[in-house]
């Protein structure tokens, strides 16, 4: 609050609702009560004050950073298992205190669920007395209109009760809140206030942190999300054994959630041309609200997803299925495509093929899938962009025992490398007696020794697809609107006040007869205020000597 | 979109042509406010608004005694003594910043040109936009207030991170990836770009604050006072820069937090979700919650002046290390850079 000079009285006063002992330049508190509830209040007060507020401000900031610098297992759980490989001593401290998961830390919660009881303690009592300012009349004219930061004299020829009529008509013309008052010595003054938008705004902004804290915790507990790799003619309906990966927030039960269901028709990237720069991505997907049959068409793309009454479904990242036809020796055919995942961006992508059901012995296949092959790697693992321009597969087929019904999960997209050293999967022969380790293009084929061949028929594209629902984020985004609205008015307007004393002049009855004094003052922003006060004098002069 | 090569090659000659002329502008600048001695820099800033106020309604009336709220104290003199040669420098500084800022534009034009989209589409592209705001927000304030001293405290910052950019972080102009187009992206990085240029203008208010108030109090208890405190001679008052630099903030904030939340919403488009503490976003939380700090810690009592604007400077660290720390030092989901 403005510090003012001695004799301006409480023209300042409840210009703001900044708690009472936190304002710049405020008295210290006096002496201090004792007793339990004394106890109780103080430390309430002491909560809710500014500097705690500032404190606990600041302890947040702090607190986010690890969460920055260290790996997180929200974003990233390789990179946490990579950290605890390199820091094996250091790491397990580090989790113990939850810093790789940074911003669901006890500590972390700690912090702002105590900054924002304080906000709201300091909410519970700013709210009502700025309903009260809003309703209370714009203070007394202090004795010393001199002694404000603004301030100014005139003298006009017109009556005392002419003059403040003609301003008082004025100031509210320029929506200023008016109050006349008569003092004793037969001076009228008007006291003149505006700007109640700034602490209007003020409070909205708090408030609305409050709502958006409360969107985001329905967010946490309500909402769900999932990812989902589909493969072109491929689709998966909402349940969570369809899904890859699937993070449901506290509350919500898996089994039950709402029917949804998704087909890819066709996925195509589009590149700048002559480059391998991507330029657009294009999902074309059916969907049902429900069980049924897929049939209501939406063109996917990244940063323009499907948003239905509660699921939203979006396109986050793309890759190549090889389609490869295996026949056994006894002359069963497997056919199909088999997601690879991509290893960089070129897209060269790496993947496995699984058939536990190849006789006489289970066949494994692993391999590289090149979109554009390079014709200079005789191993066809490099591949020179990621446009499907001269697919290749490089390939190694396996025989023996994959190891699926041991109970242990394995990756779909590769091999048991644990079985594979045992020996128990070994690396076929080809029918010329070298391994089966070869570099085919699509159409093309190779046969085993035992009979068996493989054949590279060509590719699909896939899509991977979130699919989830976050019942906070329209309330969110809500909140943040009118934190941006509050914000505005709280830091744009200005609170300010002027006030006019008239008094009769000695020259009473004679030319100027009445002396206009004035004086102003404003929270903050002085700079601004001067020229403003400036006008409102200028404007309450000029009004006044021409008719008078 | 293919690349317009001439336009791109043209660009970056602007680029090289607005540095030098920045330099320059920053030499003159610096001449003027080291020599410049009751120049005019030092006789405007002593004339402080709300005086000029006084005297212009108190003419009408009796006089009315000044005010000791808003004078400065020390230090500058109204004298009017003009050294006219050192003012030439200050005239020469600022040709050559408009100069510069019209190359500056035309270097930023030409490269939306070249590549067919807002340039603002990588790290480059972006310390060439963030700081071209920058030079215009000085170049406003100098249109309204007497704020020449800043010329050489915004230049330094400018020309160091154009020449960061042109170096460091430069990549040929190219077409945006398709997670990058979007409107609301651009209107993040539109945002974020204004909002970064606004507190550049609030950083160099706060280091010529702290300057100036170590100034004023060793000169108040008449202890010496040496270089670079030196410099406070010729500043405002402390008080008129601690209220700058707020009202540079306050108006910077805002559209500070408007960036913010824009990002977000492209975020839940593009990632399905809008806030997901990557390290961008992390950082762009802390810069935010240290700049709501700073705001708070000016209205809380003992913290107004030096405590809050150190608040302040933390802020511009955070702003800064989010820049350019977070893209080469912390490899996050934002692939924004260019760089890899
Ligand atoms: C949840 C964290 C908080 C954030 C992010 C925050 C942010 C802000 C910001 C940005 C401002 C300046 C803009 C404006 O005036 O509207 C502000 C002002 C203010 N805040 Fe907070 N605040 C928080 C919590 C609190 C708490 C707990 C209190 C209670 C002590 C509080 C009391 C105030 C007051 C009184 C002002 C007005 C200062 C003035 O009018 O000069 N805030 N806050």
């Amino acid at each position: 609050m403005t510090v003012l000079d001695r004799g301006a009285g409480d023209a300042g006063a409840r210009l703001s609702t900044v708690p009472p002992g936190d304002a710049p330049g405020s008295a210290p508190p006096g002496p201090v009560p004792a007793g339990p509830l004394a106890l109780l209040r103080r430390s309430w007060r002491q909560l809710t004050s500014m500097r705690t507020a500032l404190l606990l401000l600041f302890l947040l900031a702090v607190a986010a950073v690890p969460g920055s610098v260290l790996p997180q297992r929200g974003l990233n759980q390789i990179k946490v298992d990579d950290y605890f490989a390199q820091h094996p001593h250091l790491a397990p401290v580090l989790d113990r205190l939850s810093l790789f998961d940074t911003f669901a830390a006890p500590w972390f919660a700690g912090i702002y669920l105590l900054l924002f009881v304080s906000l709201i303690g300091c909410l519970s009592s700013r709210v009502p007395q700025h309903g009260r300012a809003l309703l209370r009349r714009p203070p007394d004219t202090p004795r010393h209109l001199d002694r404000l930061p603004q301030s100014a004299e005139f003298r006009t020829d017109a009556e005392v009760e002419t003059v403040a009529a003609s301003i008082h008509s004025g100031l509210r013309r320029a929506r200023w809140r008016v109050e006349r008052r008569a003092e004793a010595d037969g001076a009228v003054t008007l006291s003149a206030e505006k700007g109640y938008l700034r602490e209007t705004g003020n409070l909205l902004f708090h408030l609305a942190l409050v709502v958006l804290l409360f969107a985001i915790a329905m967010g946490g507990l309500f909402g769900w999300k999932a990812t989902v790799l589909v493969t072109e003619g491929d689709g998966f309906c909402d349940s969570v054994s369809s899904y890859d990966a699937f993070e449901p927030g506290r509350l919500v039960d898996g089994q039950h959630l709402p029917p949804f269901c998704v087909r890819l028709d066709d996925f195509t990237a589009g590149y700048v041309p002559g480059t391998s720069q991507p330029a657009s991505f294009h999902a074309r997907i059916r969907y049902a609200a429900g069980a049924a049959e897929p049939d209501r068409p939406y063109d996917l793309r990244v940063n323009s997803p499907l948003r239905t009454a509660g699921t939203r479904v979006y396109l986050l990242g793309h890759g190549f299925s090889p389609v490869i036809t295996v026949t056994d020796p006894t002359g069963q055919v497997f056919s199909g495509p088999s997601a690879f995942l991509p290893a960089d961006a070129t897209l060269a992508s790496t993947g496995a093929v699984k058939l536990p059901d190849a006789r006489p012995k289970q066949i494994g296949l692993d391999g590289v899938f090149t979109p554009d092959r390079d014709p200079a790697d005789r191993l066809g693992l490099r591949s020179l962009s990621p446009r499907p321009l001269d697919p290749g597969l490089s390939i190694r087929v396996y025989e023996g025992d994959l190891g699926l019904d041991s109970g242990a999960p394995q990756s779909v997209y590769s091999l048991d490398a644990g079985r594979i050293a045992a020996k128990r999967l070994r690396l076929a022969a080809l029918a010329d007696g070298r391994p089966a380790r070869v570099v085919i293009g699509p159409g093309q084929s190779v046969r085993l020794a035992d009979g068996t061949t493989v054949r590279f028929d060509g590719y699909r594209e896939w899509a991977r697809i979130q699919v989830g629902r976050d019942p906070g984020q329209v309330p969110a985004l809500g909140s943040a609107a009118v934190m941006v609205l509050g914000l505005l008015l709280s830091l744009r307007v200005r609170r300010r006040r002027v006030w006019f004393r008239f008094s009769p002049a000695e020259s009473a009855g004679g030319p100027r007869r009445t002396l206009v004094a004035a004086g102003g003052l404003a929270r903050d922003d002085a700079e601004a205020f001067g020229p403003e006060f400036v006008r409102v004098v200028q404007s309450a002069q000029g009004g006044r000597s021409g008719a008078g | 979109m293919p690349v317009d090569a001439a336009y791109a090659h043209l660009s970056d000659n602007l680029l090289i042509a607005t540095i030098l002329a920045y330099a320059a502008a920053m030499l003159l600048y610096a001449v003027e406010y080291a020599f410049g001695d009751r120049g005019r820099v030092a006789a405007a800033a002593a004339l402080t608004t709300p005086d000029a106020a006084r005297v212009l309604v108190g003419a009408g009336g009796p006089a009315i005694p000044p005010s000791t709220g808003d004078t400065p104290t020390g230090g500058t003199a109204t004298d009017g003594a003009v050294r006219p040669r050192t003012a030439a420098f200050g005239r020469m500084a600022i040709f050559l910043t408009v100069v510069g800022w019209i190359m500056h534009l035309g270097c930023l034009t030409s490269r939306g040109l070249a590549v067919g989209r807002a340039p603002w589409g990588n790290m480059y592209e972006f310390a060439v936009a963030a700081t071209l705001v920058a030079v215009t927000g000085y170049l406003v304030l100098l249109s309204r207030q007497p704020v020449r001293y800043l010329g050489a405290f915004v230049m330094l910052p400018v020309v160091l991170l154009l020449g960061l950019g042109g170096t460091v972080l430069y990549v040929p102009a190219a077409p945006l990836l398709p997670a990058l187009q979007s409107y609301w992206l651009w209107i993040h990085v539109s945002m974020i770009t204004l909002a970064c240029g606004i507190m550049l203008v609030g950083f160099a208010t706060s280091v010529l604050y702290l300057l100036r108030a170590r100034y004023e109090r060793r000169t108040a208890v008449g202890r010496p006072v040496h270089f670079p405190t030196t410099l406070g001679v010729r500043l405002p008052a402390a008080d008129r820069l601690e209220r700058l630099t707020f009202r540079v903030i306050a108006f910077g904030f805002p559209i500070l937090t408007f960036a913010v939340i824009a990002g977000a919403i492209w975020a839940e488009a593009a990632w399905g979700r809008y806030w997901g503490w990557d390290p961008k976003e992390t950082w762009a939380f802390i810069t935010w919650v240290i700049y709501a700090a700073y705001l708070h810690a000016r209205s809380t009592a003992g913290w107004r002046g030096r405590g809050a604007i150190g608040i302040a400077l933390l802020g511009w660290a955070a702003m800064m290390f989010n820049l350019f720390g977070v893209n080469l030092l912390i490899s996050g989901f934002h692939s924004y850079s260019g760089l890899s």
